[in-house]
């Protein structure tokens, strides 16, 4: 652990003076252990996970000004990380306060789908193409392909909450075609 | 995106960042701060006219230095809230101490004086300007010190904002010892008190707002 700390802390110490290999090796062995950090706590939200895990990247870097090299590395990150995670914690209570539990249904029903056989595929291939662009490719990304909702939105170029939205909205208008 | 080449990306963004980013920043804050603070002051109040036979009491050195070590609390605070991971508890006890020496001065004012002197000296001439003063006055150190709140990183934005506000407080409380009357330690353990929570409280309340990163 200490000989972690020390080596984080070279390579953050050599990268804010500008050493871009130290910089990015840093980020490098950052990513699997906020990784690890975040799925500890958060088990079974593995998309959001991912998500928490760029977010905080993008955080260490931003905010890579306010570490101070007379302080330990690994708890500065941590901080970061740790201060992202009660973010989520108060977006995902707000998001469940105006819970709705057709999705989940819903949710769980396309997962189904998504596992069968190749006609299954089609067919869910098929009654996408009937949603609007920007319902059907955030589902498509996010749902098909298994990105997370940064990358469907860095894909897109629609911002992560219109591709939450969207997936959200395109699998209600699913739902009730799939009733009908 | 995948994560891996998130981490690619902005590691080739690793442009040499200067170190002491963040310490002018905080001068800047203070300086500036503190400088239209006093401007405010000499505009809209004015210097007391018996300010030179006020200076050398150990009752306006009190008053003053209660002031200046609010803001140096403050300050302790918040540039240590501001940078996720720092060490601080004993920020706590800084900013406390000579509140209690400030209480402990006017208790013993209070109970030396005669009974039907007591509520002069704790309300002194000017009670009902004091607090609001102070709290005026505390405006721009405290815009100062959220912008650079801002650029930083406070992972508990609520402390942060409080910090800011006990720092902003404390200046403006300094700054209005060059204009205020009063003397006793009894009417500065109240209204000065009252003026520095003021800010404090406010920037307690929209820290969680402002402060978000």
């Amino acid at each position: 652990m200490q000989e972690i700390e020390q080596r984080l802390r070279r390579l953050m110490i050599d990268g804010l003076s500008g050493d871009g290999t130290a910089y990015r090796d840093l980020l490098r062995e950052l990513t699997p252990r906020l990784r690890a950090f975040f799925r500890r706590r958060l088990v079974g939200w593995p998309e959001d996970c991912e998500d928490l895990v760029q977010e905080t990247l993008l955080a260490v870097h931003a905010r890579r000004h306010t570490y101070d090299a007379g302080q330990p590395f690994t708890a500065w990150a941590y901080a970061v990380a740790r201060y992202k995670l009660v973010d989520w914690h108060r977006r995902h209570r707000r998001r469940e306060a105006l819970h709705d539990p057709v999705e989940d249904r819903i949710e769980e029903l396309f997962a189904e789908m998504e596992h069968d056989a190749c006609d299954a595929q089609r067919d869910v291939r098929a009654m996408l193409e009937t949603l609007p662009a920007k319902q059907r490719e955030p589902i498509r990304l996010v749902k098909l392909e298994g990105l997370s909702v940064a990358e469907a939105a860095a894909r897109t170029g629609l911002s992560v909450s219109a591709v939450k939205i969207g997936v959200h909205r395109g699998l209600r208008a699913l739902a009730v075609r799939f009733k009908s | 995106m995948h994560t891996d080449d998130l981490a690619e990306m902005l590691g080739r963004n690793a442009e040499a960042e200067t170190v002491g980013r963040p310490a002018r920043w905080w001068a800047l804050a203070v300086a500036g701060g503190v400088a239209a603070t006093a401007g405010l002051m000499l505009i809209t109040l004015g210097l007391q006219p018996r300010l030179a036979t006020m200076i050398e009491t150990p009752a306006w050195l009190g008053k003053a230095g209660f002031g200046l070590a609010m803001a140096l609390a403050g300050l302790a605070a918040a540039t240590r809230l501001a940078r996720p991971g720092a060490a601080r508890p004993w920020l706590i006890a800084l900013a406390l101490a000579p509140l209690a020496l400030l209480w402990l001065a006017a208790a013993i004012q209070l109970l030396g004086a005669p009974a039907e002197l007591r509520a002069e000296l704790v309300m002194g001439r000017t009670w009902r300007e004091c607090p609001w003063r102070v709290a005026s006055l505390s405006v721009p150190a405290l815009v100062g010190a959220l912008l650079v709140l801002r650029r930083m990183a406070p992972t508990r934005p609520r402390l942060a904002g409080a910090a800011a506000g006990l720092f902003a407080g404390g200046v403006g409380a300094a700054v209005y010892a060059f204009h205020c009357p009063e003397l006793a330690p009894a009417f500065v353990a109240v209204w000065y008190v009252a003026g520095v929570l003021t800010p404090t409280t406010f920037g307690a309340l929209i820290g969680p707002r402002v402060l978000r990163w």
